[in-house]
């Protein structure tokens, strides 16, 4: 008899378990637009020329050794992060009452997040505080802060299904039903699943009743500079909170960026009221971080920090981004081309209307479990496409693919 | 205003804090005998040759991407971890009963662990479930555990600090008193911050009362193969309670044996009763790892698996650890010669007693405030001293410290 036999089995995560099944899939032209990693075009992918680079540079540095960093992460790295996200000339940072805490990944930014706002917002240990997440969201999102220990977890209207769009009057009416103070997770540009983002007016209006309501403001920046091409451009809506006089705290990743995927870089970035509220914040960060990771991983951190703090570098990677970022834009386009071309029923616009890796295609679930069991191709059961996993190779079975179920199924 | 006025100074993690104010003494003859990482005899970080070389390997392999590895961790890795810990011929290995999640270091293997106890042992969520630290322990198993949600985390008698050595009468009564099915953090080997280990005899009997009495066995396995110099001896304790058939945890850290501590390369082993519970474990373990660093960094457990899984590389690390363990034990040995030597008044037979990079000096809080005020010398509270803070060129200093604090204050 096991102490273990009352534990029940777990379901997979979902995007992984897709990926496996098309690992399975014998089937010669099966194509995986399921889990958010680039891929050339060639449906390879692909370790940055930059990094690659860095990485030789960080082998041969003998003055570099595997001491432990600090608790809070490795001080160049969190600086340049904090104003990859805010600016160089951040007035935020100038007023040194801008920190970073270096996480694991985007999830990890998240969460050392959550715990800290579970333990020291609205109250001490205040689980109640409802946190809002996006409809659709992040199929994580909603764990994290309840393993942080959130009760309260609900949808905020984000996507409009019929008009294939932002749902923005649902949403500014969540902003004014939301009991006061409660957190809200947005997604700083390429909205994961839906590729749609509020565009600068939306954002100024969704700020102007977040102020007011005292709601608490937590960005997800999980794909800066992939989603347009532009850093800054991506970082609009961030900037733009800050220059509000929001404090907030903004969860960032370099894995899709820096292609860094598996070796977890992420940075919290804390935007406090002065620099005594962030000496505190940052002291309780600590104790955090302390009993979960202890101090994080050293590889991606001096990775990103080399390259962000070499103007030479920093303009190689600005290019490798666009590249990964113009290559996606390029699928979009065509993908849509073909669509209107085999006169497939419906518009096909939000294909390049959305940003970013997603595009959230429409299909329903009949017509997405045809995709995947009748022409083998892998997408998430919200009819979320991965536009990387598209390929001058098999974009024409793609869109067939899409003709043929939306043709045969409803 | 600031929404976070409330949040508190937290208090610096101790030992950090004795390393920053030994980085700000002026002192010529500093010694810094506190946080736990191998120095060599020049007082310097010392980066592993087999290390070195493995990391060039890598960054010249370029079938090698940066793809996210399983929420469970690089497989090779996990695999050859547990064999480290329970033996090349593991009849439990054997059996297909042993399974692993790559963590980040320790620190992280023990959070794992005890948020899936938390959520899975003795009941459903039954966070009033005792769990007993060694007093005195490692400061942060304390909090790793509270933070997991047990809210009853108590001391086991350990130190005799009259005898200098193991309370076995005093341990042995508190796993014959404490309720049945408590969970008991056991230091696999070179006890932290004591160096103090039970021998096998002692150990058999520690077992013996686990298991009639029911107790969860979650060894903390941080110095395998640092403390004796060889790896099957220090993992003696772990390989005999799995051989008397517990379903056990075990933390290991490749931070000190591997010197990558900032690389954060740990792993949680897990013995279960049978293939279908240890099937049924991971599953839940992939869903708290999901939720806190989503999948686990690449760098260190590539160089632990790549070195654990090659003859030649795996013979020249395990000769890399011995060089580590042999400098530590020379100092051990030259320490308590010239104590003894100077006539210092005491007994000072633990130092060499004692195991691991570790030893329990005995000095009270009193005489270690001497040491660090007066001598500049840098050590816990506690008394514990990092052995390989002591070099050829500091002992004799040391030594006349040490002889000078225990003669002047009492």
């Amino acid at each position: 008899m096991s102490i273990f036999s009352d534990v029940p089995q777990a379901p997979p995560v979902a995007v992984f378990k897709l990926t496996a099944d098309f690992r399975e899939d014998s089937h010669p032209q099966k194509v995986n637009l399921g889990v958010g990693a680039y891929r050339t075009d060639d449906c390879q992918p692909w370790v940055l020329p930059v990094v690659k680079k860095v990485e030789r540079l960080i082998v041969e540095d003998s003055s570099l050794n595997h001491e432990y960093l600090p608790i809070l992460g490795l001080p160049e790295f969190r600086s340049a992060s904090s104003k990859v996200a805010l600016g160089e000339d951040s007035p935020a940072i100038k007023d040194n009452r801008v920190g970073g805490v270096q996480a694991l990944g985007g999830t990890g930014a998240l969460r050392i997040g959550a715990e800290f706002l579970r333990r020291w917002y609205n109250g001490v240990n205040n689980t109640a505080t409802p946190v809002y997440v996006s409809a659709p969201t992040w199929e994580n999102h909603n764990a994290v802060f309840a393993d942080a220990g959130f009760k309260d977890i609900r949808p905020y209207h984000y996507w409009d299904a019929a008009n294939r769009g932002l749902d923005l009057a649902g949403l500014l009416d969540d902003l004014e039903k939301a009991p006061e103070h409660s957190i809200f997770v947005l997604h700083a540009c390429a909205h994961n699943p839906t590729g749609t983002d509020p565009n600068q007016e939306q954002w100024k209006k969704i700020a102007e009743v977040m102020k007011r309501r005292n709601l608490f403001v937590f960005f997800d920046s999980a794909y800066q500079g992939f989603a347009s091409g532009s850093l800054e451009k991506d970082a609009w809506a961030i900037r733009y909170f800050v220059s509000e006089g929001f404090e907030l705290l903004v969860a960032q990743s370099f894995s899709k960026n820096f292609g860094l995927y598996n070796e977890r870089v992420g940075n919290l970035t804390v935007v406090a009221k002065d620099n005594d509220n962030l000496t505190r914040i940052l002291s309780q960060m600590e104790k955090i971080v302390r009993t979960t990771w202890s101090n994080p991983p050293s590889q991606g951190a001096r990775i990103v920090s080399k390259t962000l703090n070499s103007p030479e570098l920093f303009d190689e990677w600005k290019s490798n981004v666009k590249t990964m970022a113009d290559r996606v834009l390029l699928m979009r386009d065509q993908l849509k081309s073909k669509l209107q071309a085999l006169g497939t029923p419906g518009t096909w616009d939000h294909i390049t209307q959305q940003i970013g890796m997603f595009s959230f295609t429409g299909l329903n679930p009949k017509q997405v479990e045809f995709m995947i069991k009748e022409k083998h191709v892998y997408l998430m059961a919200s009819g979320r496409i991965n536009m990387c996993g598209i390929t001058t190779k098999n974009i024409d079975y793609v869109a067939q693919s899409i003709h043929e179920t939306v043709t045969s199924i409803q | 205003m600031s929404v976070f006025c409330e949040v508190p100074q937290a208090a610096p993690v101790a030992v950090f804090k004795l390393t920053q104010d030994f980085n700000n003494d002026q002192f010529p003859n500093k010694v810094n005998l506190g946080v736990g990482a191998y120095r060599t005899d020049e007082g310097k970080p010392w980066v592993l040759p087999v290390v070195k070389k493995v990391e060039k390997i890598i960054v010249h392999d370029d079938r090698l991407n940066h793809e996210y590895l399983p929420i469970l961790g690089l497989p090779e890795f996990r695999s050859s971890a547990s064999k480290i810990a329970l033996g090349e011929d593991s009849p439990a290995i054997q059996a297909n009963r042993v399974g692993a999640v790559q963590c980040l270091g320790g620190t992280g293997a023990l959070k794992m662990g005890a948020e899936f106890l938390r959520r899975f042992y003795n009941g459903n969520n039954n966070t009033k479930t005792p769990v007993y630290v060694s007093a005195p322990t490692w400061e942060n198993h304390n909090a790793v555990f509270a933070n997991a949600g047990f809210e009853d985390v108590r001391p086991y008698k350990y130190w005799d600090a009259e005898r200098r050595g193991l309370d076995l009468a005093g341990f042995l009564g508190d796993l014959e008193s404490c309720p049945e099915r408590s969970i008991f953090v056991l230091h696999a080997c070179a006890h932290n911050p004591t160096g103090t280990d039970p021998t096998q005899e002692q150990w058999k009997m520690i077992a013996e009362v686990m298991m009639r009495r029911k107790l969860f066995v979650f060894f903390d396995s941080a110095y395998q193969g640092f403390a004796s110099g060889s790896l099957d001896k220090d993992a003696w304790a772990v390989r005999y309670f799995v051989s008397v058939g517990f379903e056990m945890f075990c933390a290991q850290s490749f931070s000190k044996n591997f010197g990558l501590y900032n690389e954060r390369v740990g792993n949680l082993t897990i013995v279960a009763r049978d293939g279908d519970n240890l099937k049924r474990v991971l599953s839940q373990m992939e869903k708290i790892v999901r939720t806190t660093w989503s999948n686990p960094p690449t760098q260190g457990a590539r160089i632990v698996a790549i070195t654990l899984n090659s003859p030649e590389l795996f013979a020249e690390w395990k000769d890399n650890v011995k060089t580590m363990a042999d400098r530590v034990l020379l100092m051990r040995a030259q320490l308590k010669a010239k104590l003894q030597s100077l006539g210092t008044p005491g007994t000072w037979n633990h130092i060499t007693e004692q195991i691991g990079m570790f030893s329990f000096t005995g000095l009270n809080p009193k005489q270690v405030e001497y040491m660090v005020k007066e001598k500049h010398i840098y050590l816990m509270a506690s008394g514990r001293i990092n052995m390989c803070g002591v070099t050829s060129r500091n002992i004799d200093y040391v030594a006349e410290s040490i002889h000078e604090t225990v003669t002047r204050v009492q």
